[in-house]
């Protein structure tokens, strides 16, 4: 039988060796099952085991495996070779984050900007014991559910320029977390988001581009929620929106 | 963090992405366009039927409106292009673009309350 | 790692360019041409009421210049701009509004009809 082959062309890096990245191609046989992310594997399993690369579920549920594909954020579990041939494709790291060796980003920055947004439930002060279960609607849920479905794969960093014109930018999934909280009914941690989520590097450093929300695998759409918070900000902003959430809670 | 504000301008910049989306097309269609061109009677513009229009306080409050929050738009929308275009945050770029826009603003009204 | 020690060596790739890589970005940096299409409109405009201002001579002749080739060719591109202006942002209002018991089409659609509406009725009046 005979198979066809594709050329892969990724950006190669090695700190130790390299001033700066460079291209390396090679001619991988493939069959129309296969995702770009096996490509890869079978580089590194056959052809050059230094190719470095992050992946994990190989289902598009870990969203480790992100990589920009002829320019496009795409998590290379989810993108099929037979879509790229008979043109070569070409492999990047995620643009806008550090290069730290062949297709592998510096995450580190966008860790620091989530542990800001306090992405966790935080309860009304002084709750009594409960006596059962929070309860929650499904019309509260829907309000949240889709901004929970994030699986911090940063297509969305990658995909945003504001976050490659300035490194401190919050950025899309952890402003779409801020809201995912505040949005949830059992949440009453508005305050304790307020300051990042009106700073200048907060939803304000958003020009609504809206690529984020095009790339992003799990329909999150970033964009909605930090374009929805600028009234909320701008509102907070003229000491409005107390009068609209006295509960300090629920947007 | 640095609390932004930007809320003010975006808020005027709204109002006036929403005021030329819904008029912009159409008024440049017929002062630039139509009428210069003759597809709409020359009359429609002249200084007679203009300064008639504009009688009306609501009618200059109006314009006066329409070229503000068009101003204040376009001023914000290029303060921005130019860190899209990769310069530097000028501290003197706001009140620049900010200022032009309120200048045009201020100039409006004085002319508008001299017809 | 963490953002107060970034790694040794990691390489920074530069932003410059970073529009022309992409047609959904070349679209974003023309919306926001719009802008200076607008702006300079407005600036029209004002002119425009400025020589009002000055009498019907000096008005008539700010509507000569209004007449000239370049005048009417500048004016299209800039009714091109100013459309393009008023299609996206209709395209992008429902991302700035909170979800709405209503599909993104039908705001957008909404917005663009109430747009050729008065389209149409500013025209009517002029007749």
């Amino acid at each position: 039988m005979h198979t066809r082959q594709i050329e892969i062309e990724c950006l190669r890096y090695d700190p130790e060796r390299d001033e700066a990245p460079r291209w390396q191609s090679w001619q991988v046989p493939f069959s129309d099952d296969m995702s770009v992310l096996q490509g890869l594997q079978y580089i590194k399993d056959h052809l050059d085991g230094s190719l470095s690369f992050r992946w994990s579920c190989r289902m598009a549920i870990c969203g480790s495996c992100g990589h920009m594909l002829n320019g496009e954020p795409r998590l290379s579990c989810q993108a099929f070779l037979r879509d790229y041939f008979p043109a070569k494709l070409r492999v990047e790291p995620l643009q806008h984050f550090p290069i730290l060796r062949d297709l592998v980003v510096d995450q580190s920055a966008f860790l620091d900007k989530l542990a800001s947004v306090k992405p966790w439930l935080i309860p009304k002060p002084n709750p009594a014991p409960a006596d059962e279960a929070q309860r929650q609607t499904p019309r509260q849920m829907a309000k949240y559910y889709a901004y929970s479905q994030c699986i911090n794969c940063l297509l969305c960093y990658a995909a945003c320029p504001q976050v490659g014109l300035d490194s401190g930018f919050t950025g899309p999934a952890a402003l779409a977390l801020l809201h995912r909280y505040n949005a949830d009914s059992r949440d009453a941690g508005w305050d304790q988001r307020r300051e990042v989520l009106n700073a200048e590097q907060g939803v304000w450093g958003c020009t609504l581009v809206g690529y984020c929300s095009e790339v992003c695998p799990k329909g999150v759409d970033p964009a909605h929620a930090i374009n929805q918070n600028k009234v909320n900000s701008t509102l907070d902003y003229f000491g409005l929106l107390r009068l609209m959430m006295p509960r300090g809670g629920d947007t | 963090m640095k609390r932004s504000h930007e809320p003010v301008f975006w808020a005027l910049f709204g109002a006036g992405g929403m005021l030329s989306a819904l008029l912009g097309p159409v008024l440049i269609l017929v002062t630039g366009i139509a009428v210069p061109l003759g597809w709409l009677d020359p009359d429609t513009l002249s200084a007679v039927r203009l300064q008639a229009a504009l009688a009306h306080p609501l009618a200059r409050l109006g314009l006066l409106g329409l070229i503000s929050l068009f101003m204040f738009h376009g001023c914000h929308r290029l303060l921005h292009s130019l860190h899209d275009l990769g310069l530097p945050r000028w501290r003197w770029a706001p009140w620049l673009f900010y200022g032009a826009a309120l200048l045009a603003t201020l100039a409006a009204a004085a002319l508008l309350l001299s017809l | 790692m963490s953002a107060g020690r970034p790694a040794p060596r990691a390489y920074v790739r530069p932003m410059r360019g970073w529009w022309r890589r992409n047609p959904y970005f070349v679209r974003y940096m023309l919306r926001e041409a719009s802008a200076l299409w607008l702006t300079a409109y407005a600036l029209t405009l004002l002119w425009g009421l400025w020589r009002l201002s000055q009498g019907p001579a000096a008005y008539e002749a700010w509507r000569a210049t209004l007449a000239t080739p370049l005048a009417i060719g500048l004016h299209a591109v800039g009714l091109g701009f100013v459309a393009y202006h008023a299609w996206t942002w209709f395209r992008v209002m429902p991302k700035t509004l909170p979800p709405l018991p209503l599909p993104a089409r039908a705001i957008t659609a909404a917005g663009l009809a109430a747009t050729g509406l008065l389209t149409l009725l500013v025209l009517a009046w002029l007749r």
